[in-house]
C-alpha cells in the first residue's frame, strides 16, 4: 500500500482552479434551451406521421427510462418491475378519458399530472417496505411486485380491464384553446412538452441536497449513514420521485397509444427499460436518454431492414455490459477526464486500430447472420438477397465465407490491438503521469 | 483533564460488552473522555479497538453497557442518529464516495449539518454557504486541486485525507479517526498528523493508532486496549511507564518501531 517516494501534496493545478458555480448560467441553460428548439423543429424535418409516431414513443421512452435512472444510476437500486408505476399511471388516465363528464372539464395536457400522482402513490406504498435495503433485496421485491401487479390485470378486472386491457379517446377533453388532439402533431407537442418539463425536473432533483445523497448511498450507504443520513429514507424518496415521473410516462402512453394491456405491466416491460437504460449509460443524466434514442431507432428503423433485429439489441447489450459498463453516455464521458488532463491525443492512433476492425468484425458478422437467416427461411426458389445495396445469391458459398472471413479478421484485428488501445487510454486519463 | 462537576465529559462509556455469538470481544469497558481533549486508544491486533469505534459510533449495538455523547445515551441508536448528535467517524478501510468528485464527497458531508436534511426544493449550486464550506475543508485538506476528480482515482494518502476532511466537515465536536495513518510512508504520516492536529482544533478527538509516534506526538492521553479490557489509561508518560503496559503490549511496540 505505502508508496514511499509518493509525494503527499498534490503537483501544482495545471487548470485555474474554477470558479464557485454561479446560480444559473448561458452555459447551464445552453443544453435545455438547444434540446427545446430541437424538440420544437424535429416535426418539420421529419413530417410524416410514422414519423411523429416514433418521436413520440421516443419521448416517452425517455421520460420513463429518466425515471427508471433515478433508481438505478442516481441510487444504485435495481429494480425488475418499473414498467407498474408507469403502467397503472396510464391506466388511471384511460380511467379519467372514460370519466366523460370529468373529462370534458379537463384539457388533456393536465392529464398526465394525474397518472403521475398516481405512480407516486403507488411507490408510496411498495416504496415504504422495498427501500429498506438496496442490493439483491430490493431487486427481488421489485421483482416480486412486478409479477404481482402484472397478475392483478386478469384479477381486478374493473381497473385493468383483464386481457384485453382497457381504451379510451382522448378527444373528449377539454379543447385546450382550440385544440381537440385529433392530430398526431398536436399530440406530439403535448408529449414534447411533458418531455421537456419530466427531464428539467429530474435533472433539478439530481441537483437537489436529497438527489445528491442518492448518490452517495448508491456509492457507499454506510459512508451516508454517518454523515446523518439514513440511506433507507434517501432511497424512499428517490423511489417516490421515480414512481412519479414513471406515471407521468404512463400518462402520456395513454394519450398517445388510447389503450393500455397487461403488456404495459409486465416483466418484459420492465427489463425492457432496464435494457435500454443501461445501454444508454446509468452513470449520467443524459444516458438514458441516448438508450431510449437509439432503442426506439433500433425498435422502428432497424426493424423494417431486419427480422432479425431484436438479436442485433442483445447483442449490443450484451456487448455494453460486458465491455462498456457506462453504456454510450459512458463511453462519450469516459473522455472528458483525458481531454481536461489535456492528453486526448494519444487515443486517436490506437483507437483508429481497434475500431475499424470491430467494424469490419461486427458487419460481416451481421452479414453472415442475414445470410444464413435468408437461406433458412426465405420463400422456396427464392436465392436473391440485398445486403448492403448488394445483390447476390444467398445459397452460393462465397459471400457466406466473405462475411466470414471479415468477421473473424475484424475480430483478430481488434483482439490484438485492444489492449494497446486500453493502455493508451489509461495513460491518458491518470493525473499523475501514468505512475499511480 | 477530567472535568468534575460542569457538563458532562464529551464521551463516556461504562461497562461496555460485546460479543459476537459465544466470543466475547469487548468485555466491560469503561472511559471517560474529556471535551476538547485527544485521546488514544492502542493494543496489539485483535484487541477490539475497531470493535469498540464500531461500538461507540452505532455500526454495531453493544450487548451491555451505556455509552453516553454529552450525557445524553447513545448505545443502540443508528449511526445517522448518532451523528446527528454531533459525533463524526473516519474508517480505518478508506470509506469515501469514490464514483462522486473530491468536491462532491466533501459537499454531501455537509448537507446535514447544514440543515438541508431530505430537502427536494433547494438547489445544492445555489448555497454560498454549502459551496464555500466545502471549498474551506478542501483547502484544509490540501485537495482543492483535485475537487473536481473522481474520489476513486486519488493517491491512497489523498483518499485519506479526503477521509478525515469527509469527517470532520458537518462540524461534529467529537471525532473518531481509525488508524488515521495506516499503511502510510513517513512523510506521508507527518502530512496527515498535521492536518489532524489542524483540523481537530477545540474539538474532541479519539483515534485508534499504531503509529507510537503519532500516538505519543498527538495524544494528551491514552487508554490501553488489550483483549477487550482497558489495562491502562492516562497521560502519554504515564502510560509508558506502567508495568501492566510493558508488560502486555508496549514493550513489544516500542521495540518494533526502532
Amino acid at each position: 500500500m505505502t508508496e514511499p517516494d509518493q509525494k503527499h501534496t498534490p503537483p501544482p493545478a495545471r487548470t485555474p482552479v474554477r470558479a464557485r458555480p454561479a446560480p444559473v448560467t448561458l452555459a447551464n441553460a445552453l443544453p435545455w434551451i438547444l434540446g427545446g428548439l430541437f424538440l420544437l423543429a424535429m416535426p418539420f424535418i421529419f413530417q410524416s406521421n410514422s414519423a411523429i409516431t416514433i418521436m413520440n414513443q421516443m419521448a416517452i421512452t425517455i421520460i420513463f427510462a429518466l425515471s427508471y435512472n433515478m433508481l438505478l444510476g442516481q441510487g444504485g437500486m435495481l429494480s425488475f418491475g418499473h414498467a407498474v408505476y408507469m403502467g397503472v399511471g396510464g391506466f388511471l388516465c384511460v380511467h379519467i378519458m372514460n370519466w366523460g363528464d370529468v373529462f370534458a372539464l379537463m384539457p388533456l395536457p393536465v392529464l398526465p399530472v394525474f397518472g403521475g400522482v398516481f405512480g407516486m402513490g403507488l411507490a408510496l406504498i411498495v416504496g415504504s417496505f422495498s427501500t429498506r435495503k438496496a442490493g439483491t433485496i430490493f431487486a427481488m421485491i421489485s421483482l416480486g411486485v412486478g409479477e404481482l401487479i402484472a397478475a392483478c390485470s386478469v384479477i381486478i378486472v374493473a381497473f385493468f380491464g383483464g386481457e384485453e386491457g382497457i381504451s379510451g379517446d382522448r378527444t373528449y377533453g377539454l379543447p385546450f384553446f382550440g385544440v381537440e388532439f385529433l392530430h398526431q402533431i398536436e399530440v406530439y407537442y403535448l408529449t414534447a412538452f411533458w418531455l421537456m418539463l419530466s427531464a428539467l425536473l429530474m435533472f433539478l432533483f439530481s441537483r437537489t441536497p436529497i438527489g445528491r445523497m442518492a448518490n452517495a448511498v448508491r456509492d457507499n450507504p454506510e459512508r451516508a449513514e454517518f454523515l446523518g443520513y439514513s440511506a433507507r429514507w434517501v432511497r424512499f424518496y428517490s423511489f417516490v420521485a421515480a414512481g412519479f415521473f414513471a406515471g407521468i410516462a404512463g400518462g402520456l402512453f395513454a394519450i398517445n397509444y388510447e389503450i393500455l394491456t397487461e403488456e404495459n405491466l409486465n416483466l418484459a416491460t420492465s427489463g425492457q427499460i432496464l435494457l435500454v437504460t443501461f445501454l444508454g449509460g446509468v452513470g449520467f443524466f443524459f444516458g438514458p436518454i441516448l438508450g431510449a434514442i437509439l432503442f426506439t431507432l433500433l425498435q422502428t428503423v432497424l426493424s423494417l431492414q431486419t427480422e432479425i433485429w431484436q438479436l442485433y439489441v442483445g447483442v449490443l447489450f450484451l456487448a455494453t455490459v460486458m465491455y462498456f459498463p457506462g453504456g454510450l453516455a459512458g463511453v462519450l464521458m469516459m473522455h472528458a477526464l483525458p481531454l481536461r488532463l489535456g492528453r486526448a491525443g494519444l487515443l486517436v492512433g490506437p483507437y483508429i486500430r481497434t475500431l475499424v476492425p470491430a467494424v469490419v468484425c461486427a458487419l460481416g458478422a451481421a452479414s453472415a447472420m442475414e445470410i444464413l437467416f435468408h437461406l433458412r427461411h426465405a420463400a422456396l426458389g427464392e436465392s436473391e438477397m440485398t445486403l448492403f445495396w448488394i445483390t447476390f445469391d444467398s445459397h452460393a458459398p462465397l459471400p457466406l465465407a466473405i462475411a466470414a472471413v471479415a468477421a473473424v479478421a475484424g475480430f483478430w484485428l481488434a483482439r490484438r490491438s485492444a489492449p494497446a488501445m486500453a493502455e493508451a487510454w489509461h495513460k491518458a486519463s491518470t493525473p499523475h503521469g501514468g505512475a499511480a | 483533564m477530567t472535568a468534575t462537576p460542569g457538563p458532562p465529559p464529551a464521551l463516556e462509556i461504562a461497562g461496555l460488552k460485546k460479543s459476537f455469538g459465544k466470543a466475547e470481544i469487548i468485555r466491560g469497558v469503561d472511559l471517560s473522555i474529556g471535551a476538547g481533549e485527544r485521546h488514544a486508544v492502542i493494543g496489539p491486533n485483535g484487541a477490539g479497538k475497531s470493535t469498540l469505534f464500531n461500538l461507540i459510533t452505532g455500526r454495531f449495538p453493544p450487548s451491555s453497557g451505556a455509552i453516553r455523547l454529552h450525557g445524553h445515551d447513545i448505545s443502540g441508536k443508528a449511526p445517522f442518529e448518532i451523528n446527528r448528535m454531533g459525533l463524526s467517524r473516519s474508517f480505518q478501510i478508506t470509506n469515501i464516495f469514490p464514483r462522486m468528485t473530491v468536491f462532491e464527497n466533501v459537499r454531501c458531508s455537509l448537507l446535514w449539518a447544514q440543515g438541508y436534511r431530505y430537502s427536494f426544493w433547494h438547489m445544492v449550486n445555489r448555497s454560498r454557504d454549502l459551496n464555500e464550506g466545502a471549498e474551506d475543508i478542501l483547502e484544509q485538506i490540501n485537495l482543492t486541486e483535485r475537487r473536481d476528480l473522481p474520489a476513486g482515482v486519488l493517491s491512497y494518502a489523498e483518499q485519506r485525507a479526503l477521509e478525515i476532511g469527509i469527517t470532520i466537515a458537518g462540524g461534529a465536536n467529537v471525532i473518531m479517526l481509525d488508524e488515521p495513518t495506516a499503511g502510510m510512508s513517513h512523510s506521508e504520516t507527518d502530512y496527515i498528523v498535521n492536518l489532524i492536529e489542524k483540523v481537530t482544533e477545540n474539538k474532541t478527538l479519539v483515534m485508534v493508532e499504531h503509529d507510537m509516534g503519532v500516538v505519543f506526538g498527538l495524544a494528551d492521553r491514552i487508554s490501553v486496549l488489550v483483549y477487550g479490557e482497558i489495562i491502562a489509561t492516562g497521560r502519554p508518560e504515564e502510560v509508558r511507564s506502567n508495568p501492566k503496559v510493558q508488560e502486555a503490549y508496549l514493550g513489544a511496540a516500542l521495540e518494533a518501531e526502532h
